[in-house]
């Protein structure tokens, strides 16, 4: 009978052992998990903090998902080291949890860059985990004055989800605009000015040089005072456990398209690791959910001696604010066409007959059509490229593809 | 499992789906009451134009990236019926992100609403079928390939 | 002024409390009737392009919308009626022929419903169908005089072809072209189904209906559009039709417009081509060239098919059948003045012929007379409306009945009588895909099967209380029948009595 272990406890790892479980019932699966809870999607903390959700209603899957799927988890324990002569895994509670086959599954950490006597600052928090979720709640009041250093995806999910609570937030960010991972400036100054409609303050092409108490002096001199501060920088992924186990690695573990990685019989997947994006071919970290699960649930499959590949990776985003909603995908480099309207933009790029990406404000209607346009690489003719402008429907896919996919199971 | 089939040789282009969907899943018994002067939210549409036209709704795919995709559990399978707990969405849209054939949508109230085959409400079977006119669209088993 | 305005024949009614504004009879309807205006958030609509075919009636979900004939009308006048002053009108703004289509609307008097059915009492009981055996199977083609036996008591006779309904009913003659594809499938699947034979017109076979054969009659018309020796050996039996009820004198009129693609093909003519049929055909100007028409099908198909000839029902039809008998033809199909068509010149089909009831007992009397009543077997048409009015047709002597516009009926026609436009909303009468595509053959044929299937219980429930088990037992049998309000004249052709006596 196999053992099955993965260490961490998120999206990747409900993937794996629903990938393992599809292949084989019986072997044992050991999670080790550094958090004190069920798996839940890192995304949703920012709606807790807004009541859109609760901590009950965050778990990912339902409450007896690991005894249905024969799981034992071991919770609060940090794996320390792999040794893959033995093929264990070493434990902080100085455990041996010995595996057959391994998926490494253990996330990103936040980086907080240096900034002077940021150790002094009294009420700092990183906002990754649903820990660092539920203490900020507790601290903040409706008349908490909030400053968020990093106006990327999770920083400014954060403004939103804080604004709930408190109207008085301000952003500021090394970039001179928003969203700098996956918009263009333009597109990024649309959003920003909803953002600062609904209240939010942004201090841009500024970062924080240094603290003074509760004051945050800035690169360019002005002073940003607040209560709480929230530092959303980045992420970094958690690769030292595979690296010193001597795996291969670069900023992320690097693993094929099976999720096997370079030492044998461990597997990996999630935000630690690199993939290649099909839309330019560039092996890059894509710290995205829909990929953590499709990676996780390959890995599983592969581990249990199924065979499936996750050769499709594209980044790829939804996000909204305050009704606003924004998606992108793929690269934002090629031809382009695009709409553009006062509340509403439209970008799609190509490379030849190929959709690479698009960058979607206002109107998402449809849009994982174009997503799947570009994970299929599918030809485009010149007829087809000038109805994608318009919202996307079935008429864009090869004709007979649609009918198959409408006359039977897919 | 039963699933919902659209043959688009007799599609129409008729739109009736979109309708009787809206008005299922109104919870308002007169249909006049239920849809007259309001936006329709239908969880089918028709796409296609002048000669070809096909009704398009979630396929219940069985390994459904939406699910895959849903960053709160609020989609989920039930009996191999992709289904939306409303209560658990928070309206991040990633399915409408993923999903390759546009078939989930966003409500009037933020969350997302996608076609349960009418298991949720009073009809009992998919009513965009019962009201297809040239039954271009139909409710039943078919093998898995 | 060059034109007179003719003010619309309908008006269209909407309930605006009940119409939830779906577009679904301004995506519906091909002649443009509705149409959606934005602005007001409210259906509009151009009722003088209404034909009345209550496709969207029929499809609006909530029953919003109704079709009433508009009351604007001209001042009275027994004489001058509104529709006669109107066709004047249309014909002084276009100079041209007025063209209808389906069976003639005219007040004219429908003899079945002017006779009634007998049923037994007390003695000859009447027979159940549920409980006891009732045969409605009919043979059509040329019955011998007698049989003869060899020593051993086997029957020598050796039978011509016969074609076996299981009911007494058949589609008759609409050609590919005149209706759609789908029309065709429908009937053809359902003539399979039920045991019985649809007829393809004078269009020709399409080659995916081949697979039909057994059930299919060919028809050879003036035209001679799609003829060929396969085609011919396809079908179950060849027709030559030498008229039509709904246009007795002239031949087929199929416009250009229609003539496209897979219709072009299968009448073997250029797309775009109008698809006239000569009135005559014109190499037959006697019985004799009649006979050897006949003649050569059969020699075309080593003599396996019975072959039909169709006529329209004119006054001296009884002459013209016995003709017929003599000619080789195995059957005789008569198509009466009430038949329909796809297009025919308003004057033609309202006044030329005669009622099918009365030109099938002339006919049946006649060969009777002249023995030779079993050289052919009669098949009529010309608006059967009901298995009661197969069941008279049978006792007035009929071997068998067409039906075509019951069967389109069946379909969704809602007899607009419009079918000339190429419009049709019910995806019947027209070749424009985006309505032929309304029909789905598998509704089309189960509602065709349904039908008969319905009728032919209704022949069985008539049958036994007539006491009679077999529809081969009924045939001519005018005993049955009785007249109400007939005058001594029409009784004496119809050969019945009337009711009292």
């Amino acid at each position: 009978m196999n053992r099955y272990v993965i260490i961490g406890n998120g999206t990747a790892a409900v993937g794996c052992i629903e990938g393992i479980r599809t292949i084989d019932k019986a072997g044992s699966i050991t999670v080790i998990s550094s958090e004190n809870r069920p798996a839940y999607c890192r995304p949703l903390i920012s709606y807790l903090l807004e009541d859109k959700t609760t901590e009950k209603k965050m778990s990912y899957r339902s409450d007896n998902f690991y005894s249905d799927n024969g799981c034992t988890v071991m919770y609060n324990t940090n794996a320390c080291e792999i040794d893959t002569d033995k093929k264990c895994v070493l434990t902080d509670t100085s455990s041996f949890v010995p595996y057959d086959k391994l998926c490494i599954a253990t996330g990103s950490s936040p980086f907080v860059p240096p900034m002077e006597n940021l150790d002094k600052v009294e009420k700092k928090f990183s906002f990754l985990t649903l820990d660092d979720a539920v203490e900020l709640k507790k601290t903040v009041t409706t008349n908490s004055k909030i400053l968020i250093v990093g106006a990327g995806l999770i920083g400014l999910k954060c403004a939103e989800g804080l604004h709930a609570i408190t109207k008085d937030i301000t952003v500021c960010d090394l970039s001179d605009h928003i969203l700098s991972s996956i918009l263009d400036f333009d597109d990024a100054m649309l959003v920003q000015k909803h953002l600062e409609r609904n209240g939010i303050k942004f201090s841009l092409h500024n970062s924080v040089s240094g603290f003074c108490g509760n004051t945050a002096v800035m690169q360019n001199g002005e002073e940003i005072e607040f209560d709480i501060l929230v530092t959303a920088v980045g992420v970094r992924a958690n690769i030292s456990l595979f690296k010193n186990a001597g795996g291969q690695c670069t900023r992320g573990i690097t693993v094929n398209e099976k999720a096997q990685t370079s030492l044998e019989d461990i597997y990996s997947a999630g935000d630690c690791t690199e993939t290649t994006d099909i839309s330019d071919g560039k092996t890059k970290i894509m710290a995205l959910m829909p990929n953590a699960y499709m990676q996780g649930y390959t890995a599983g499959v592969n581990m249990a001696g199924g065979s499936r590949v996750f050769d499709n990776a594209i980044p790829m985003n939804s996000i909204g604010f305050f009704g606003m909603h924004l998606m992108t995908a793929g690269q934002r480099n090629g031809e382009l066409s695009h709409t553009l309207s006062e509340n509403a933009v439209k970008r799609l790029y190509f490379d030849n007959e190929h959709l690479v990406g698009y960058v979607l404000i206002g109107d998402v209607k449809n849009a994982g059509i174009y997503t799947k346009l570009i994970r299929e690489r599918s030809p485009l003719d010149a007829d087809t490229k000038e109805k994608m402008i318009n919202t996307p429907t079935m008429e864009l896919y090869d004709a007979q593809f649609r009918r198959r996919t409408l006359e039977s199971v897919v | 499992m039963k699933r919902v089939f659209v043959n688009e040789e007799w599609c129409l282009g008729c739109h009736l789906c979109e309708y009787n969907c809206a008005y299922a899943n109104s919870g308002i018994t007169n249909m006049v009451k239920a849809l007259k002067g309001k936006d329709i939210f239908p969880r089918i549409r028709v796409d296609g134009e002048d000669k070809i036209t096909y009704a398009v709704s979630c396929r219940h795919c069985s390994n459904p990236i939406c699910i895959n995709s849903c960053i709160s559990g609020a989609l989920h399978f039930e009996d191999g019926v992709v289904r939306i707990d409303k209560t658990k969405c928070v309206g991040c849209l990633a399915c409408i992100l993923v999903c390759p054939f546009g078939a989930i949508v966003q409500d009037a109230e933020g969350a997302v609403n996608k076609c349960e085959l009418c298991s949720n409400n009073s009809c009992g079977s998919p009513a965009c079928v019962s009201g297809c006119p040239n039954r271009a669209i139909v409710f039943e088993e078919r093998c898995e390939k | 002024m060059t034109e007179l305005y003719i003010s619309p024949e309908f008006e269209v009614i909407r309930n605006t409390n009940r119409c939830i504004a779906c577009r679904v009879c301004e995506r519906q309807c091909a002649n443009e009737v509705h149409s959606y205006d934005s602005d007001a958030k409210a259906m509009i609509c151009d009722e003088s392009k209404c034909v009345n075919c209550k496709r969207c009636v029929s499809l609006c979900p909530t029953h919003a919308l109704k079709i009433v004939k508009n009351d604007d009308r001209l001042r009275e006048n027994a004489n001058w009626q509104d529709d006669t002053i109107k066709e004047i009108f249309k014909q002084a703004n276009t100079g041209g022929v007025l063209l209808s289509s389906m069976g003639n609307p005219k007040p004219f008097p429908v003899y079945w419903d002017k006779i009634l059915i007998n049923a037994s009492q007390v003695t000859n009981p009447p027979i159940d169908p549920l409980r006891e055996p009732m045969e409605t199977r009919v043979f059509l083609g040329k019955k011998p005089e007698r049989t003869e036996r060899d020593g051993e008591g086997n029957i020598k006779t050796e039978l011509t072809p016969q074609l076996e309904l299981a009911v007494p009913i058949m589609f008759s003659a609409m050609s590919y072209g005149s209706i759609s594809y789908n029309a065709h499938k429908s009937l053809a699947i359902a003539a399979k189904e039920l045991g019985i034979f649809y007829n393809t017109g004078e269009g020709g076979l399409h080659e995916d209906f081949y697979c039909y054969g057994e059930n299919t009659i060919v028809q050879v018309a003036s035209g001679r559009f799609g003829v060929h020796e396969e085609y011919l050996n396809t079908g179950a039996a060849i027709e030559i039709k030498m008229g039509q009820g709904a246009k007795p004198g002239i031949g087929g009129h199929l416009p250009g417009a229609k003539i496209v693609g897979d219709v072009s093909k299968t009448r073997m003519i250029p797309e775009g081509s109008d698809a006239i049929s000569p009135a005559p055909h014109h190499d037959i100007y006697s019985i004799e060239d009649l006979r050897q028409l006949v003649y050569s099908l059969k020699e075309a198909t080593q003599y396996k098919k019975p072959v039909i000839v169709k006529v329209a029902a004119v006054h001296n039809i009884a002459a013209i059948a016995s003709g017929v008998a003599r000619s080789g033809a195995d059957i005789i199909a008569i198509d009466g003045f009430r038949g329909g068509t796809g297009a025919a010149p308003t004057r033609i089909r309202d006044n030329v012929g005669i009622p099918i009831e009365l030109a099938l007992a002339a006919v049946d009397q006649r060969l009777r007379e002249e023995g030779i009543r079993n050289n052919v077997s009669l098949v009529v048409g010309g608006s059967i409306r009901s298995a009661s009015d197969v069941v008279k047709a049978i006792a007035l002597g009929a071997d068998a009945c067409y039906i075509a516009t019951a069967a389109v009926l069946a379909l969704g026609c809602h007899l607009c009588r419009t079918c000339q436009t190429g419009k049709c909303n019910w995806g019947i009468a027209t070749q424009r895909p985006e309505l032929v595509k309304r029909l789905n053959p598998e509704i089309g044929s189960e509602r065709l099967i349904n039908l008969i299937t319905a009728w032919r219980h209704e022949i069985k429930e008539l049958m036994g209380g007539m006491g009679i088990n077999s529809v081969e037992a009924l045939r001519g049998n005018r005993l049955m029948l009785r007249g109400v309000g007939l005058t001594g004249k029409e009784l004496e052709i119809l050969g019945i009595s009337h009711a009292g006596e």
